[in-house]
């Protein structure tokens, strides 16, 4: 059965490429917002309405759009004014207010310079390459500059929703090549030459990983796309799936013909709505246009694929409890072998990859494999898409070249820590990552290198940690989050990370003892070897890598009872220092419980046995008389 | 017929063998917690863990559920397994520190006492009795619930269950005693009246028919001595054994058979 809009044919498809084209450029002033969900987090909402408002008021013509992520989510919400003719202006931390001004100026024909934040090269989409003087160009901004997007390419570029605009900005060209010409073997051989591995984290080669599924014996196999997107400041799938989801379909696709499958799954997290709002959108219209569904393209493949909400288990995630999920059991991870490449979902042989893996394959098969190995590093080729978070300057989603240093991305497209603060640490790979510290900023970012440094690559999560940052306190953090998180059913990570969590928050209350780090090591090395899984066999590479870089901080937390970093509570003391100390009266009219008394132009005192340490006094301080420590 | 070593020593295995099992078949101690012959391996409690070089990489794997594949090297008393296995059992001992079974399993491998505060558990969620209810039964009265360190075994919403047929397999396989559910669902049966007192292997589809004379007083029937003496295990092992043995030869009768 094939849909009346299906695409049979190149015509088809040409059609359907002018008519994104139009939309993207339609001739006509265009606004669009970014509406991802770091977008409407800063009020995107309001700011689109406001937009179309004003639009609607002085010049009805005019198109407002919506499009995704571009990734710069520190300077959310977003706004491109492009007029024919003219290179497209992206303007930055707007509000209602601001945007209802610039709404005005940009009506009145001004190009309005202030909270703009680049110009945007359209050549791409058939608009003038010229640039505005004194504004920047978009790659020329310090936070493009050394990323190279190539997965990214779409996103916050097209409005998600149109399969149109997919398709004009060079979508599903790919799969009609690869259906009309190229043999399943030949694409399986073009994944492995391009020494892609799998971005869920562990990095495994996807290429053979396909080659085994294809081989194995069984009948149906089917394909999974893990978007069960997890750790603690990672988001990369979600702005994926919510910016360019066709991507993920069109890999996917591709990789049915080159696996024979026949029925995919995308499980997608389900505190995710807008990205399953955005998923459900592109399925429906794949399907109506005979991209999904029997006869795909006219061809004989037939794929489809369904949509598996998660129920908010971090280890599904995990490939065989997804899979378990994916099935009706509860989520939890049996030992491999085997692999879900001979048994997997049902017990049929299965290809699962995560998001950014499937939205690899169209750019590497329509590009070339030799192309994408010139990228990156021997081992670790490609590209890689991180969610710099935490204590830095410019928050955002970048997609570098592997092979990076951690210094490039903190302080070049980062833009530093934040405040002028020192750096401390930059954590990797969620939970099951490590704290990588200020000696090994250097470190190139590749699978090895970093599993060598007792971190992991990870889905992508980067968190920036500054001198604030109490690193037992880290530790004890995603312990905590960890016991929550695990399954419990083997021993090892359900009672090896609750021992753990018991002796970290002994520590941070200050009731550390001599042989605690020597026992946590030895729970570590345990949990590595014999836990069921990887979350539980990762699970102590928090621990390990702090106590690694950072024993200095366990020490002075165990031996001296003190916190270095001011954060541990039980382990901070305030302290007036009479000599600077004014005697203005601010910190006590601040203190909530009354504990600091002087009398005036008098240095004050805390009395401790009150304090309960909330630091309001620190903060209110203005002769910085107040010591932390 | 697969050749693996195992601490040195070349082991024949058949196909469809874990590393467990063929170390077994040749005299190979290895502590075990959640394993019992005629339930699906689980890997859950990891106390069989041992060594495994697998093509060129060496990793510590839950021997129960590893296949046993030729060429395997398999060491069970390496530095790392050893001294992972000591945590372990130390791990356990902590967490059920007042059940005999326990301590005298730790002790047989030579862990006396626990570092580790003890949380005074009676359950060391080792599944034996959901596997039990689920696989030999196929009834699934009982299973975990919750995640992480609340992970519990229960009845779903800890309500009396309407499926359990009181067949006591779960309480005869659980290791530390904790298993209570045949006891809680006979207590119901003695309320029930008439034609309703059905005997529990009329429920579990031993006998065609046949009421209850002795008021569930199972250890005092004789009909139900006669069926343990007959089966020689509990009578859910047999019977599992029989159904699957209509269908296709169990790994356990495989073994059986030679």
């Amino acid at each position: 059965m094939t849909s009346t809009n299906a695409i049979t044919s190149v015509e088809d498809l040409r059609r359907l490429k002018d008519e994104g084209l139009q939309a993207i450029s339609p001739g006509a002033l265009k606004i669009t917002v970014g509406m991802a969900t770091c977008g409407l987090a800063c009020g995107a909402e309001a700011v689109f309405k406001t937009v179309s408002e004003e639009a609607g008021k002085a010049a009805p013509g005019t198109i407002i759009a919506k499009t995704g992520c571009i990734g710069y989510c520190q300077v959310e919400p977003i706004l491109e004014v492009s007029r024919p003719g003219q290179p497209s202006v992206l303007y930055k931390d707007l509000n209602a207010e601001k945007a209802r001004e610039l709404m005005q100026a940009v009506l009145g024909g001004e190009v309005k310079k202030e909270w703009a934040l680049c110009t945007v090269d359209g050549q791409a989409e058939g608009r003038a390459a010229a640039s505005i003087p004194g504004l920047p160009r978009l790659e020329d901004l310090p936070f493009y500059q050394k990323q190279n997007r190539i997965v990214l390419r779409r996103c916050g570029r097209i409005d998600p929703d149109s399969l149109a605009q997919y398709v004009a900005t060079g979508g599903y060209s790919l799969l009609w090549q690869a259906l009309h010409g190229m043999a399943p073997d030949e694409i399986v051989a073009q994944i492995e030459r391009s020494g892609l591995r799998g971005r869920g984290g562990a990095g495994f080669p996807t290429g053979r990983k396909w080659r085994l599924v294809r081989q194995a014996a069984g009948d149906p196999k089917y394909l999974i796309c893990n978007a069960d997107e997890g750790d603690p400041g990672a988001y990369m799938d979600r702005s994926l799936l919510e910016s360019d989801p066709f991507a993920v379909l069109e890999g996917m696709t591709v990789g049915a013909h080159a696996i024979g499958a026949r029925e995919g799954f995308i499980y997608v997290r389900d505190e995710y709505p807008l990205a399953i709002e955005k998923l459900e959108l592109a399925v429906a219209q794949a399907r109506a246009n005979g991209l999904l569904g029997e006869n795909i393209l006219g061809t004989d493949l037939c794929f489809d694929v369904r949509l598996i909400r998660g129920g908010g288990a971090f280890v599904c995630g995990e490939e065989t409890a997804l899979i378990a999920s994916v099935e009706g059991r509860p989520g939890e991870p049996r030992q491999r072998p085997p692999y879900p490449a001979e048994s997997g979902l049902w017990g049929k042989p299965t290809c699962i990859n995560n998001v950014e893996t499937w939205a690899n394959v169209p750019w590497i098969l329509s590009t070339g494999a030799d192309a994408y190995r010139r990228v990156g590093t021997e081992t670790s080729t490609g590209t890689k898409i991180f969610s710099v978070v935490g204590k830095i300057e410019n928050t955002g989603l970048v997609e570098v070249p592997m092979g990076i240093t951690l210094r490039e991305i903190v302080y070049d497209i980062g833009g530093g820590i934040a405040g002028g603060k020192r750096f401390k640490a930059v954590q990797t790979g969620g939970p099951s990552g490590g704290c990588i510290p200020e000696q090994l900023l250097d470190l190139p970012v590749d699978y090895e290198s970093l599993t060598r440094a007792g971190a992991i690559m990870g889905s992508g999560g980067l968190i920036v940690m500054d001198e604030t940052t109490c690193m037992v306190d880290v530790a004890r953090y995603f312990m905590d989050f960890l016991k929550e998180e695990s399954c419990g059913k083997c021993a090892p990570c359900r009672e090896g990370i609750d021992r753990a969590l018991q002796i970290l928050d002994r520590i941070c209350r200050g009731e550390g003892e001599d042989q605690d780090i020597e026992t946590l090591d030895s729970l570590g090395k345990m949990m590595k070897g014999f836990a069921l899984c990887a979350l539980g066999s990762t699970a102590p590479n928090p621990i390990l890598s702090t106590i690694r870089y950072f024993r200095d901080e366990y020490d002075a937390h165990i031996h001296d009872k003190r916190c270095p970093a001011g954060v541990c509570r039980e382990l901070i003391h305030f302290r007036i220092n009479p000599e600077t100390c004014i005697g203005c009266g601010a910190c006590a009219k601040v203190c909530p419980q009354g504990a600091i008394t002087g009398k005036r132009k008098k240095p004050h005192t805390i009395d401790e046995a009150l304090c309960v340490k909330c630091g309001m006094c620190f903060e209110g301080c203005k002769q910085d008389a107040i010591q932390k420590g | 017929m697969i050749n693996l070593e195992i601490d040195g020593c070349t082991v024949q295995a058949e196909p469809g063998m874990t590393v467990l099992d063929a170390a077994q078949k040749v005299g190979v101690r290895i502590p075990t917690l959640c394993h019992l012959e005629g339930l699906r391996p689980y890997g859950a409690c990891r106390l069989c863990t041992v060594e495994i070089a697998d093509g060129g990489r060496t990793t510590l794997q839950a021997s129960c559920c590893y296949p046993a594949r030729q060429g395997l090297v398999v060491r069970t008393d390496s530095p790392a397994v050893l001294d992972g296995r000591k945590l372990l059992f130390q791990l356990l001992l902590a967490r059920c520190s007042d059940v005999p079974a326990i301590r005298k399993l730790a002790a047989d491998w030579g862990v006396h006492d626990t570092p580790f505060a003890p949380k005074g558990e009676d359950c060391m969620l080792c599944g034996l009795c959901v596997r039990a209810c689920a696989d030999l039964m196929e009834a699934q009265a009982i299973a975990f619930a919750r995640r992480g360190t609340s992970r519990k075994v229960g009845t779903p919403f800890d309500f009396p269950s309407e499926v359990c047929l009181g067949c006591g397999a779960c309480t005869y396989v659980c290791p530390t005693g904790r298993m209570q559910m045949e006891a809680d669902t006979v207590a119901r049966f003695r309320k029930r009246v008439g034609t309703e007192r059905k005997c529990r292997y009329m429920l579990m589809g031993l006998v065609s028919s046949k009421l209850c004379p002795n008021n569930y007083e199972c250890r005092r029937c004789t009909f139900d001595q006669a069926m343990e003496y007959r089966f020689g295990t509990h009578p859910a092992f047999a019977l599992a054994a029989a159904k699957h043995s209509v269908l296709e030869p169990t790994q356990t009768e495989r073994k059986r058979n030679g």
